[in-house]
């Protein structure tokens, strides 16, 4: 059993965080990896990048929003409450070395998963520019986080809430035709569309592009084949060869398509859990 | 005629093909008591027995069924338990046909004794009954053991170094132990609860299971040693699924086998929504390949309400590499077998869906590396099959996730660790492998043949040294 010893609500509780007692796992974490978690028994495994890691204490950190019936049910549980299963750290840890300039582009709950990335890579010796947005203000996360985590950092809302308003691909178009030969490495968090959309603007500027994916998967150490992707028209297995990959290479439409195999059994799915909890 | 051969070999009885096809309930019943000493009085007690050379393990066969007819079935099982740890799954899943059966002597005229049935019978009759004592443990040696991986192979380096004394830890990646027992047999072959409880009786007797546990990713084999352990055992398991790189091949519908009976074994998609993991429900469903894991993915659509199952293999019936039993049951269960007959695509709806495949018929040429004759592509064969689900069964390679995170160890140019066919010692010191990381993709009981031999030497090395 994993422990839950601290949780906070984020986002007007469409957001969860879950600092979750792990020590094993804790020590070997790197920026990037990911675990897979299951509430109960009856659960599904769910794969998530963690968000932070702290070995004296022996926890790691996980953020999710709550989109179907297994988050709906990792919100229900508290602190004192555990996970069954906690499997990690898997994946491929991200590369950081210093290259110089650096852009950071972080979307929704991809924000989690950049904040540990962006503060390694300003440790690394590069000079950070983070760009976080959201829908609206209230929805942003971790904005102090990543401007400690950063030299610079710009907040875009879709609304115009706060911040620059509209995309972060605006924002960082912005930088780089002021300034694309300086920018060594972009790396982009977030929603597909949001990563097509990053990739597609620096592919102009050709510059370098990471992004970190999430597709579904079973097992998390290769054996399935649930989370293949496109990658340069072959075939990555996310969980083994990734989870980040080049951003110019993916086929983002494809990864869409993939990720709504099971809508309708999880609507059906998040349906059956909602009435059980009236 | 001698009087064995005028009994008849005990047909085993079996749920009705068209009510089982409607549930993931065990298929075969078992026999009763009465019919276990009736089929154990066929055996001629050869004394030279040829059915113990078919067993990769070495069972005292004609042992066992001597004391099977004599009604002792306690003895039985202790006979058994002698040289496998796990006889209730080796009587379901074992391909008996060609080891001890496809050996016995009264199968060159009639059929063969029914050892993989009454092996099932008498754990079975133990599992419930519970009268055996297991073998004495010896003294404890303080030697530290790691096993890498809760399958076939894994298990019985456990309970045969346990047995002898040291102090042994299995290590698992997923949630719950067993291996390919319980993400890649099904439910209607081998009921989980069998595993479940082979598994505990290894922790009985101190046996310790680490499970969530991935070795290369949470702990190095490097570090294993520094934690104290004299010797470790990788079973990993082949891994990676294979897939046909063929055009479409990545639409939504289209899953490994590995994936499809994970999600419906290990996760239980089969009782969606009661357990949260889905499993794509095909209508009409295709499996391409045409070994046990193919007929265990074409069986399992049809419980999970396929229409049509139907297996798409490019050699023909002769070539098929499942047990045989497996082939009959599905055929009675109703999946339609295309023989000699290649996909070359898949095509997809606006969704992104599978919606059919395009092949081609095949005919056999000259044999290939396998030794079996190769399938050539006939001109202007072009077909069309229908589908909304098609699962791919053409096997697995290698895993590198463990094989690359260790310093030391030799792999041959499949990424497969190469070790002593022996002893299953690999290149690096302490450490031994068995199973499919070895061979690649092979039976449960050559992985538990592997995993003999490799404790032995283990047990040898943590007495004399390497």
């Amino acid at each position: 059993m994993f422990k839950i010893i601290n949780r906070e609500e984020m986002a007007e509780g469409t957001v969860i965080l879950n600092e979750i007692e792990a020590p094993l796992i804790a020590k070997k974490a790197r920026p990037g990896q990911f675990v897979i978690l299951k509430a109960n028994d009856t659960g599904e495994r769910i794969p998530l990048t963690m968000a932070d890691t702290n070995t004296e204490k022996g926890t790691i950190t996980i953020i999710f929003m709550v989109v179907g019936k297994s988050t709906a049910l990792f919100k229900t549980l508290l602190v004192g409450d555990a996970y069954q299963d906690v499997i990690g750290p898997l994946g491929k840890p991200t590369h950081l070395e210093k290259l110089g300039d650096v852009i950071c582009v972080g979307g929704g709950t991809g924000i989690a998963v950049l904040h540990p990335i962006t503060r390694g890579l300003k440790q690394a010796g590069n000079h950070v520019t983070a760009i976080i947005g959201s829908r609206n203000k209230d929805l942003l996360i971790l904005e102090d986080k990543m401007r400690a985590a950063s030299h610079e950092l710009h907040v875009c809302t879709d609304d115009g809430s706060y911040g620059h308003k509209g995309f972060v691909t605006d924002v960082l178009k912005k930088i780089l035709n002021e300034k694309k030969d300086q920018i060594k490495l972009v790396v982009g968090i977030g929603p597909v569309p949001m990563m097509k959309f990053v990739s597609l603007v620096t592919k102009e500027f050709n510059v370098k592009t990471l992004v970190s994916l999430n597709p579904i998967m079973i097992d998390g150490t290769g054996m399935c084949g649930g989370c293949r992707v496109s990658v340069g028209g072959k075939n990555k297995f996310a969980c083994v060869d990734g989870p980040e990959f080049d951003g110019h290479a993916v086929d983002f439409d494809e990864l869409s398509l993939r990720l709504q195999a099971y809508q309708e059994d999880e609507r059906q799915c998040y349906d059956h859990f909602c009435k059980c909890q009236d | 005629m001698a009087k064995n051969e005028k009994i008849q070999r005990q047909q085993m009885p079996e749920q009705a093909p068209l009510v089982r096809k409607n549930n993931f309930n065990e298929v075969p019943k078992g026999y009763t008591a009465e019919m276990a000493i009736q089929e154990a009085k066929r055996c001629m007690q050869c004394k030279k027995p040829a059915c113990v050379e078919g067993c990769p393990v070495g069972v005292d066969i004609p042992g066992f069924i001597k004391h099977v007819s004599n009604g002792d079935f306690t003895k039985a099982i202790s006979k058994l338990w002698e040289k496998n740890s796990l006889p209730a799954v080796c009587g379901r899943v074992c391909p008996q046909e060609n080891q001890c059966e496809g050996k016995c002597i009264l199968g060159k005229k009639g059929e063969p004794v029914a050892i993989g049935n009454l092996e099932r019978f008498v754990a079975d009759y133990e599992r419930e009954k519970q009268l055996a004592t297991r073998p004495e443990k010896a003294e404890p040696t303080g030697k530290k053991v790691a096993v890498v991986g809760s399958g076939p192979a894994g298990l019985t380096v456990a309970g045969d170094l346990v047995l002898k004394g040291h102090d042994v830890t299995i290590y698992e990646a997923f949630h719950k132990p067993g291996g390919v027992l319980v993400y890649g047999i099904p439910e209607f072959r081998l009921p989980k609860e069998i595993v479940f409880s082979e598994v505990s009786g290894l922790e009985k007797m101190g046996v310790n299971v680490q499970l969530n546990t991935v070795v290369g990713r949470i702990v190095s084999i490097d570090e294993l040693f520094e934690q104290g352990y004299e010797a470790v055992f990788i079973a990993v398991g082949a891994g990676l699924p294979t897939f046909l790189n063929i055009p479409g091949e990545n639409l939504i519908g289209i899953l490994s086998a590995n994936e499809y009976l994970t999600r419906a074994n290990l996760m239980k998609a089969y009782l969606f929504p009661k357990y949260d993991t889905p499993v794509v429900r095909g209508k009409k469903v295709i499996t391409i390949g045409a070994g046990n894991v193919a007929m265990d993915a074409a069986r399992t659509a049809l419980r999970l309400g396929a229409e049509t199952s139907t297996i798409v293999y490019r050699r023909s019936r002769e070539e098929v590499p499942a047990r045989q039993a497996e082939v009959h049951h599905a055929e009675q269960e109703g999946v339609k077998f295309h023989f000699l007959t290649g996909p070359t695509k898949f095509l997809g709806n606006d969704k992104g869906r599978v919606v059919g495949m395009e092949g081609l018929k095949m005919v056999l040429g000259e044999p290939d590396a396998s030794g079996r004759r190769r399938p050539v592509p006939m001109k202007n064969s072009e077909f069309e099959l229908e589908c909304d689900l098609a699962i791919i069964a053409v096997g697995a390679g290698a895993n590198p996730l463990l094989t690359q995170s260790t310093e030391g160890l030799s792999l041959n140019k499949w990424g497969y660790i190469i070790a002593d066919p022996e002893t299953g010692k690999t290149s690096k010191k302490g450490v031994w492998a068995g199973g499919d990381i070895v061979t690649g993709s092979a039976t449960v009981i050559l992985a538990m043949g592997a995993g003999r031999q490799a404790a032995d030497s283990i047990h040898q090395y943590l007495s004399w040294g390497w």
